[in-house]
């Protein structure tokens, strides 16, 4: 009966007052649709122009125009000739890739022992990692250099990556990942003869990549664009990070904005170019981390 | 080997959750736990790196909280948390609002509000400052001229400079904010919508009975990620005031950023420890109000 009644008022809608009140939903559709663009071309706005003076000489940077009259690509050169900031890069790739592969294999590690086996003081291990979420960062730092200092950690690669080799984040979204493998497929795996560390690596590790892929993305970005640590363990030019390194030589060149904006593009055009290419994949590993975790 | 055949099938669970764990266990001891106990004593502790560690009771905290400097920062940090999480939290919410509803382009829009958060705080921090300047410089200001309105002041007035670094804060993260709300709308069954509609319910009583009641989990979600974002603020305004960071006059200098000062600039590790338990303190606290009065409502 009800259906049948939406219909009829559908059908006469459509039949008398349906045409205008389309145009006029059509209408609203389009306004909400021009705002939301336009809206989305201010939030890159930064990027754009950040991007178009890195390409632009001196002269020009305070002409306001998106499109360089005579792009230039100089500042790159004179930048990357400098040397600096290639070294600063290949620091940042490393300790980005390391942390990450670190992080990764770590936190599914845990996550999977917490979850998948029984033993005493399983949940004293899970709450004790689980409260160091708690713990600021940043009150961390000053112990972190204290023990940098009398390790002789400071100024490495090592300094800079200690703190970051595992995360608690990633072992809680790690656990969550495995309750979803079944129990039958590691028991199984444990029939044919293989053992508990083959049977994480070859069995469940698999079934949860999209998990552990969106960690990755996680923690690499996170150490990327890691700032206060970095600029406190480091003291030596040559073991800067791009951060590190950007912020120094934005203080260093003053005005020269155009070789600022040209290190910032250096600092973070790699991360957005990722992201142009695998745009889906990473908003829904964004999401996965970020609601289960 | 023969003792671990001899094991019951438990008992090799025991044993290798062990091996898998041990390497963490020690990691979390040493590099979490230990430090933080650390950080506890020192604020208890005078120090300046060179000489012995002194007790000195509570006199860390006494001298920090009859400092007008540190309940300048403590206002700022508050403006931070103030300011930006319902600024962001408002913008985030309307624009994944209205994109939930667009079919046309919107992967790429919903990209376009995304890139920001890929990018890096430092990176942005110049670039926003960079807008900032007075002309001829700034973009922002040149945008004004433009149109014949007079100067403002960003980065160099006591009472803009805080807003203007929180405005690039707010613009990196808005982007996870979107998202997050988009899955949270996503997740509302559309029969709720649907029999809105057979009832003839105006959009917003939809939007206030049905989709900010089934958003709660999302907005706690929101509301705590964001503000412990905001209250650790420290990369935009270090990077926007480098020349005097946390100027000008201390007027946008935060927590972290005072914290930073007291430890690696003044060498006081005792008094700068003392300053990372309150921000400890502050985090806990926020955070626990939150949860309580956002899952109790």
């Amino acid at each position: 009966m009800a259906s049948q009644d939406i219909a009829v008022k559908a059908s006469t809608d459509a039949l008398f007052s349906g045409s205008s009140r389309n145009s006029r939903r059509n209408m609203g559709q389009f306004i909400r649709w021009a705002l939301l663009f336009g809206g989305g071309i201010l939030m890159i706005m930064p990027i754009v122009f950040m991007v178009s003076t890195s390409l632009k000489f001196p002269f020009e940077v305070y002409n306001l125009n998106l499109i360089p009259e005579e792009p230039t690509i100089e500042n790159y050169t004179y930048v990357l000739e400098d040397g600096r900031f290639y070294g600063w890069f290949i620091n940042s790739l490393v300790i980005a890739i390391v942390t990450t592969a670190s992080a990764v294999f770590f936190d599914a590690l845990v996550g999977y022992a917490l979850c998948k086996f029984k033993f005493p003081g399983r949940y004293l291990v899970f709450i004790a990692i689980l409260s160091t979420l708690m713990i600021p960062t940043e009150m961390l730092v000053i112990p972190w250099y204290l023990m940098s200092k009398s390790f002789g950690w400071l100024d490495t690669y090592w300094g800079i990556m200690f703190p970051g080799v595992m995360t608690a984040f990633g072992t809680f979204l790690m656990k969550q990942f495995f309750e979803t493998v079944p129990d039958d497929f590691l028991e199984a795996a444990r029939i044919d003869g293989l053992n508990e560390f083959q049977i994480w690596w070859q069995v469940a590790m698999p079934l949860v990549r999209p998990a552990l892929a969106a960690l990755a993305i996680f923690v690499f970005l996170g150490n990327w664009t890691a700032f206060i640590w970095p600029l406190i363990v480091t003291n030596s030019v040559e073991m800067y990070t791009l951060p590190v390194g950007l912020s120094s030589f934005g203080d260093e060149v003053d005005v020269a904005w155009e070789l600022i904006m040209t290190g910032a593009a250096i600092s973070t055009l790699p991360t957005l170019v990722v992201f142009l290419i695998f745009q889906r994949f990473i908003i829904r590993g964004v999401v996965m981390a970020g609601l289960k975790g | 080997m023969r003792f671990y055949n001899n094991l019951t099938i438990s008992q090799k669970q025991i044993v290798w959750a062990w091996i898998f764990l041990a390497l963490p266990v020690l990691f979390y001891v040493v590099i979490r736990f230990y430090p933080t106990a650390n950080a506890f004593v020192l604020s208890f502790q005078e120090w300046n790196l060179l000489g012995d560690r002194k007790y000195v009771g509570l006199e860390n905290y006494t001298r920090l909280f009859s400092d007008p400097v540190f309940w300048k920062v403590f206002k700022n940090t508050f403006m931070y948390l103030i300011l930006g999480t319902p600024v962001s939290l408002v913008l985030s919410f309307i624009i994944a609002y209205h994109l939930d509803k667009v079919r046309f382009m919107h992967g790429t829009i919903r990209a376009l509000y995304f890139l920001p958060f890929m990018t890096s705080a430092v990176a942005m921090a110049w670039v926003w400052r960079w807008f900032y300047q007075p002309v001829p410089i700034g973009v922002f200001n040149n945008f004004l001229a433009s149109f014949g309105i007079s100067q403002i002041e960003f980065l160099s007035s006591t009472t803009n400079a805080l807003p203007s670094v929180l405005a690039c804060a707010v613009w990196a993260g808005l982007g996870f904010q979107v998202i997050i709300f988009m899955a949270g709308l996503r997740a509302i069954p559309q029969s709720y919508y649907e029999a809105a509609r057979i009832d003839g319910v105006s959009t917003w009583t939809v939007l206030s009975e049905i989709t900010i009641p089934l958003l709660k989990p999302t907005i706690v979600f929101l509301v705590v990620f964001s503000s412990i974002g905001f209250l650790r603020i420290f990369d935009q305004v270090f990077n926007m005031t480098t020349n005097n960071p946390g100027g000008p006059l201390n007027s946008t200098k935060p927590l972290v950023l005072l914290i930073y000062d007291t430890a690696f600039n003044g060498f006081n590790m005792g008094y700068a420890a003392a300053q990372t338990v309150v921000l400890f303190t502050i985090l806990l606290v926020v955070s626990l109000i939150q949860l309580r009065l956002l899952k109790d409502s």
